[in-house]
């Protein structure tokens, strides 16, 4: 039963990790605008290039 | 350089709270935009301005952010965007402030429990198949690690509640919610701490708080839309003033007036506080107040009120009374109290807490109390007890009415019809008489010439009118017009303020205004025109809203009583209830009365729904079971109604009754299912045949089924 000792932890952080990214979402504000998000998927401004100062869209 | 929004993403969250106020330091309405292309023609718009640093488009709040250096003004981004044929409308940023905060914070407690629960569910699959000594009580142990901190954080609010109630003496659903919580939690940790062979409950407790936490973001998430609509609407027009000081006019908002102020009244504006006139003359829309849709001639000593509109000529008003202090607020004040008195009303929901609430702690003890006896094995009789409570734990009840209310106010959202209330939905339902307070409601507010006099006179009066912006003046405009009429060509057009118009017509002296005031001594109503040889009378109507007909229609043939309630004379009343097909009608109708009105059908057993948009309805507000006001109200009349219209069409209404009705049914129908899972399931725990595999599986399953039912069917 040694192997617990490293899978317990692997699948607390795995689920550690998953709550993070849930929290980095809601931090990048990704939940306030899901229909603007929905449209700017076909906006095509950005296409080619990012826009200059990094800032996702 | 940030953005609005997208910008925070990069950052931390520190440095993303620092930068949001300067970032969106104005902010505009919307509200065509629609699509991909839009969002791109906005921003693309905004960005090149001079000033703009970066401009952002939500498209579900349907606002544009706007990061400026301070040089450009609203007026520029406006106009900016009108050329590119978008409408815009400029917001204020002092009354949007302070939004979406609970929405965030619940949503990260979902989160939590919901990573939570995954975790111990899959420990306890562990336990489930058979782990046994060391490894039940290891994994047992570690479930513990992940639950109690979970459950003590993503608990929060069911926790408050629950001592709120509890110290004020009452008990409430979040009582034995927070008693199954903490109370499963506990005896699980005692249980893994001895390392008793027994099952244990966190993952029970989790999912309770998971699920219990996904109604109430539910419920907080259907609200949110109407809400931020109502903020827009209250955030569009901020009253403003032009006050005069030492001869200069500077525009301020009408919330910092004080007494003592001069204040500059154009025609067509609102009155910002209540003063006295000391120049100039007019006339003054009180229907707002009185109910009264005749315009009141106003001259210097004349009071005037705070929400009155001035119609003719410039006024200068010294103000007496302002901010807080002004009628208009003391009316709006009177209505807010009587809507607290409404929102007493308990729902579906809160009944059926009622109920349960006790009956959840009895069970509990007495299946603590029968198994103690009966086995004398305290942990077992403990078990027993939680995996009652845990199992009677509402969670299906806590789904069962927000998921439908959620549903319901998307679905009337997108009718244009704004639910601010939360009981709204039920008490709307139960509503059998519908009552128009005429002005704004049924009409326009806009006036039509009522009868079709000869072409040359009514050239001659257009003529005369176009020198005015009174209502009946552009009515009789509009008549002309309508019938291809050119208007007579009038020299020397001068307007009298609050009397009429004069001017020059083929060498004759020609006048267009008040009776008494083109002829001593001629009788009230209407206007009179004097072309010199001969008098003419015009009298008006109000205009109906385009679907006003419609609307009643619809109604009466769904059954509902629809009646009229009018402050106007009994002719004018009683030709629009024929226009309008409405049997039951009254004019001439004080506040005072119309309370009484309401008072008496109530009495005689009737819930009516209130359609208005005068604030001197304080009485018939409180009396009514429900209320309903266009958008065009006064903001403090829409603050007060549990739903505002957005729309300008009266349709609707009729549209917003039937949805209501079909909500009650389903809220109804939730409730039902949720307790005949507890019928079932509860004998099983009160056997002591129930494991927390069995808890989960019951409340998920219960929980799904009233979710899924109240999205069943379109709207």
């Amino acid at each position: 039963m040694n192997v617990l000792a490293f899978l317990i932890p692997i699948s607390v952080g795995l689920g550690l990790l998953g709550l993070g990214g849930f929290v980095w979402t809601l931090r990048a504000r990704q939940y306030d605008d899901p229909d603007g998000d929905r449209m700017r998927i076909l906006d095509e401004r950005w296409d080619e290039a990012p826009k200059e100062d990094e800032s996702r869209l | 350089m940030t953005m609005a929004c997208a910008a925070c993403a990069a950052l931390p969250d520190d440095a993303a709270r620092a930068a949001a106020p300067a970032a969106a330091d104005l902010v505009l309405h919307l509200p065509d935009i629609h699509c991909a292309a839009c969002i791109a023609s906005v921003e693309e718009t905004l960005g090149h301005l001079p000033g703009v640093r970066d401009a952002r488009v939500n498209l579900s709040l349907k606002r544009a952010m706007v990061a400026t250096d301070g040089s450009v003004g609203t007026d520029t981004l406006v106009d900016a965007l009108a050329a590119r044929g978008h409408r815009a409308q400029p917001l204020d940023t002092g009354v949007l402030s302070g939004r979406s905060g609970p929405g965030r914070d619940l949503l990260v407690r979902i989160g939590v429990a919901g990573f939570a629960m995954m975790n111990v569910m899959l420990l306890s699959v562990a336990v489930w198949s058979g782990a046994a000594d060391h490894t039940a009580q290891l994994f047992h142990l570690i479930s513990a690690a992940i639950a109690l901190p979970a459950v003590a954080f993503a608990g929060r609010p069911f926790f408050a509640s629950a001592l709120g109630a509890l110290s004020g003496g009452r008990l409430n659903m979040d009582v034995p919610i927070s008693l199954a919580i903490v109370l499963s939690a506990a005896v699980s940790l005692a249980g893994a701490l001895n390392g008793v062979e027994r099952a244990g409950w966190f993952d029970a407790a989790l999912a309770l708080t998971f699920f219990l936490l996904v109604g109430r973001y539910l419920d907080h998430a259907g609200r949110q839309a109407a809400r931020s609509a109502a903020a827009d609407l209250a955030a569009m027009e901020v009253p403003q003033a032009v006050r005069v000081e030492n001869g200069r006019e500077h525009v301020v908002r009408a919330a910092t007036l004080v007494a003592g102020d001069v204040v500059r009244i154009r025609a067509g504006d609102r009155v910002p506080a209540d003063g006295l006139v000391t120049e100039g003359e007019s006339e003054l829309d009180r229907a707002i107040l009185t109910g009264e849709s005749a315009p009141v001639a106003a001259a210097p000593g004349t009071e005037v009120g705070a929400g009155e509109i001035n119609l003719s000529g410039p006024l200068l008003v010294r103000v007496v009374r302002a901010g807080a202090d002004t009628g208009l607020r003391r009316l709006a004040d009177l209505v807010a109290a009587a809507e607290t008195q409404r929102s007493a009303f308990s729902g579906i929901a809160d009944r059926a807490a009622r109920i349960y609430a006790p009956l959840v702690h009895i069970l509990g003890a007495a299946a603590l109390v029968a198994w103690w006896v009966g086995t004398g094995d305290g942990w077992r009789a403990l078990d027993v007890a939680i995996s009652v409570l845990v199992i009677t734990c509402p969670c299906a009840l806590g789904l069962a009415v927000p998921a439908v209310s959620t549903v319901t106010t998307a679905r009337l959202f997108r009718l244009g019809l704004l639910v601010k209330s939360r009981t709204a939905l039920e008490r709307l339902a139960a509503v059998d008489t519908v009552v128009f307070d005429k002005t704004g409601t049924l009409t326009t507010g806009r006036a039509v010439l009522r009868e079709t006099p000869d072409a040359p006179t009514l050239a001659l009066a257009a003529g005369l009118a176009q020198g005015s912006s009174h209502p009946l003046s552009r009515a009789l405009v509009a008549a002309t017009e309508t019938r291809g009429i050119a208007p007579a060509i009038v020299t020397d057009l001068r307007e009298r303020a609050g009397h009429g118009v004069e001017g020059r017509f083929e060498g004759r002296s020609v006048r267009l205004g008040r009776p008494g005031w083109v002829e001593t001594g001629a009788q009230d109503g209407g206007v009179l025109l004097d072309t010199g040889t001969a008098r003419h009378r015009f009298t008006f109507d109000e205009e109906l809203r385009p679907d006003a007909a419609d609307c009643v229609a619809a109604l009466q043939e769904a059954g509902y009583g629809v009646e009229l309630l009018s402050g106007d004379a009994e002719p004018a009343v009683a030709r629009m209830a024929g226009r309008l097909g409405i049997e039951t009608f009254s004019a001439r109708v004080t506040p005072e009365t119309k309370a009484e009105h309401l008072q008496r059908l109530a009495e005689a057993g009737h819930l009516t729904l209130m359609v208005g948009d005068g604030l001197n309805d304080t009485g018939a507000l409180a009396v009514a079971h429900a209320s309903l006001a266009p958008s065009s109200a006064l903001d403090a009349a829409r603050n007060a109604a549990d739903v505002v219209l957005l729309a300008d069409r009266m349709a609707p209404v009729a549209q917003m009754l039937r949805h209501a009705r079909r909500a009650r049914a389903r809220m109804r129908q939730n409730i039902w299912l949720a307790v005949g899972y507890n019928a079932i399931s509860v004998p099983v725990a009160l056997a002591g045949l129930a494991t927390p595999l069995i808890a989960a599986l019951a409340m998920s399953t219960s929980s799904l089924t009233v979710t899924l039912n109240a999205m069943r069917g379109r709207a």
